[in-house]
């Protein structure tokens, strides 16, 4: 019986520690937002976190949206000529790719890399003594290492966002005119018909937390990393973990949420 | 100030890590413009000491005062302003090795606004001559030196905003016989010259006689011992001269045995 109810009592301590240290986390943002607006700033430590983010992901993230995209296209054309609607490949296109999977695809590749550098960056100094030391050095850790990158990630992927946008639907378009016999301007003119302002920005409101939650959890697991490399290493694994399944799970809060009318 | 106030005093400071009571009742008074060497066994809550000191772990239990003035539970603000006095050379140098040896040294100055950044490689220079390191060492990145460079570096860097109070640990562990008498020197210059508090922890007998005016031994979370470091070895206290003189046999050797 015991052996049978330890699932559950795993999950309740699962949910609990979920609770306790979502409080924490919370403080912990609030404190690093705190810094953002008292001086000194940390302008080049942002454009340097700024930078890392947006530009070292461009690749993968331009490369996860035109195949997306390209798969859109083909997926929804095979779906929709059950219905002879094959007309709306294009809008089924960029729709999915603004409101869903440009920022969700692009949150999870930035995941991957972001959190787990940030995890391991910060990890590392915590195990070094390094975040002591700046305290040490009239410097506030916070203010200096996380402020900085949360900054960073909130205003870098709505960015990448907009890139992936483009090339999703461009991918989309690419399989439409070369694959599937629609002409370019028509593809396009379908495309942009029913496209509204508030598609687009809904995905880059998305882009902008997804892109806030991965810095702060990266931030969060390397701050609080502890017991040498091991520590850091786990530190690195749970802030994609984290980051992912929030991701996802924000998306769906996020959605509910923007598109409730 | 009153004269006989002291630099810093440590009063019943007390600090467990889950069950492991490291600092059982810490009762120290440190004088002002003096050199403190405090001695102990390894794992005996040396550097846990100094960390307390700095705010950077919060003690269970006890009174910090530096000045006079009670520091263990200061706001944000007024904890950043105090630390602005002190140095601290971390037992593993602690660099940060996103920046050039030359950011790591200015790092406070330039924190604090007190030097341009181009003025900041000249002083850096200047500092790292100090501690014996040639000014190219600036450009390095911390991962390009060796260990007892890097302690170096951290002098430096713990000195060069010249603080009230400089904590040292173990300033001249991995260094070669030379450059430890060297850096005894510096520290005790830094004593001399800027006037300052110093606090070192030292295995190194001949050292701790050198850069100290007082020593203090640490020993199970307690300090047994305090005199002057120039009778260490034989200043009467068994444990501590058995301590001092690196013997097997003795006080300390028996409650091993226990
Ligand atoms: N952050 C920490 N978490 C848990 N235990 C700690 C922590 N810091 C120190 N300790 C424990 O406290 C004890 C004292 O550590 P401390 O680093 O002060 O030793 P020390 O006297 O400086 O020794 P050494 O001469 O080897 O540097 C050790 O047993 C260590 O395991
Ligand atoms: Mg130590």
């Amino acid at each position: 019986m015991d052996r049978i109810l330890d699932p559950v009592a795993a999950i309740g301590r699962a949910v609990i520690a979920l609770l306790r240290g979502t409080g924490a986390i919370a403080l912990f943002a609030a404190e690093a937002i705190s810094h953002l607006v008292r001086p000194p700033f940390y302008g080049r430590l942002f454009l340097k976190a700024f930078i890392e983010i947006a530009w070292f992901s461009l690749p993968v993230v331009a490369l996860t949206a035109v195949f997306t995209g390209m798969v859109l296209a083909l997926q929804s054309y095979t779906g929709f000529a059950r219905f002879n609607a094959e007309g709306a490949v294009a809008n089924v296109v960029v729709l999915s790719i603004t409101r869903e999977l440009g920022p969700v695809l692009a949150g999870l590749m930035v995941a991957g890399r972001i959190g787990a550098a940030f995890a391991a960056e910060i990890g590392t100094m915590r195990v070094t003594d390094q975040i002591d030391a700046l305290s040490t050095l009239s410097t506030n850790p916070m203010k200096y290492l996380v402020a900085p990158r949360l900054l960073a990630g909130t205003l870098a992927l709505p960015l990448l966002v907009i890139v992936a946008d483009t090339l999703g639907v461009m991918g989309g378009w690419l399989i439409g005119t070369q694959q599937l016999g629609f002409g370019s301007g028509a593809y396009l003119k379908a495309t942009f018909d029913f496209l509204q302002v508030a598609d687009v920005v809904s995905g880059l409101i998305k882009a902008a937390v997804f892109g806030f939650v991965i810095a702060l959890m990266g931030c969060w697991s390397g701050y609080h990393s502890g017991g040498g490399a091991q520590g850091v290493g786990r530190a690195t694994t749970s802030a994609v973990v984290a980051s992912s399944i929030l991701i996802l799970a924000l998306d769906y809060v996020l959605t509910a949420v923007l598109f409730s009318r | 100030m009153s004269q006989d106030t002291p630099k810093i005093r440590l009063k019943g400071l007390r600090k467990a890590f889950g069950p492991k009571q490291v600092l059982d009742g810490v009762d120290l008074d440190i004088r002002a413009g003096h050199s403190m060497v405090i001695l102990g066994g390894s794992g005996s809550g040396k550097s846990v000491t100094l960390k307390c000191i700095l705010g950077l772990i919060p003690p269970d239990e006890g009174l910090i005062e530096i000045d006079g003035r009670d520091v263990s539970r200061l706001s944000r603000a007024e904890r950043e302003a105090v630390n602005d006095r002190i140095g601290m050379l971390f037992q593993n140098g602690a660099l940060f090795d996103s920046l050039p040896v030359w950011e790591n040294v200015c790092f406070k100055l330039l924190a604090q606004r007190r030097i341009s950044r181009a003025k900041a490689r000249d002083k850096a220079a200047e500092v790292l001559a100090q501690v014996g390191l040639a000014s190219s060492v600036g450009d390095l990145s911390p991962a390009e030196l060796s260990g007892g460079m890097q302690k170096r570096v951290g002098l430096a860097r713990a000195i060069a905003a010249e603080p009230d109070i400089i904590f040292f640990d173990e300033p001249t562990t991995g260094l070669d016989p030379i450059m430890g008498a060297v850096i005894d020197g510096l520290i005790v210059d830094c004593v001399k010259r800027l006037g300052a508090t110093a606090v070192s922890i030292t295995h190194d007998m001949a050292s701790a006689r050198r850069i100290g005016d007082d020593a203090a031994m640490i020993h199970r979370g307690q300090i047994i011992w305090r005199g002057a470091a120039a009778s260490l070895g034989e200043t009467g206290n068994a444990m501590v001269d058995q301590f001092a003189r690196g013997e097997r046999e003795g006080p300390i050797q028996m409650e091993l045995r226990k």
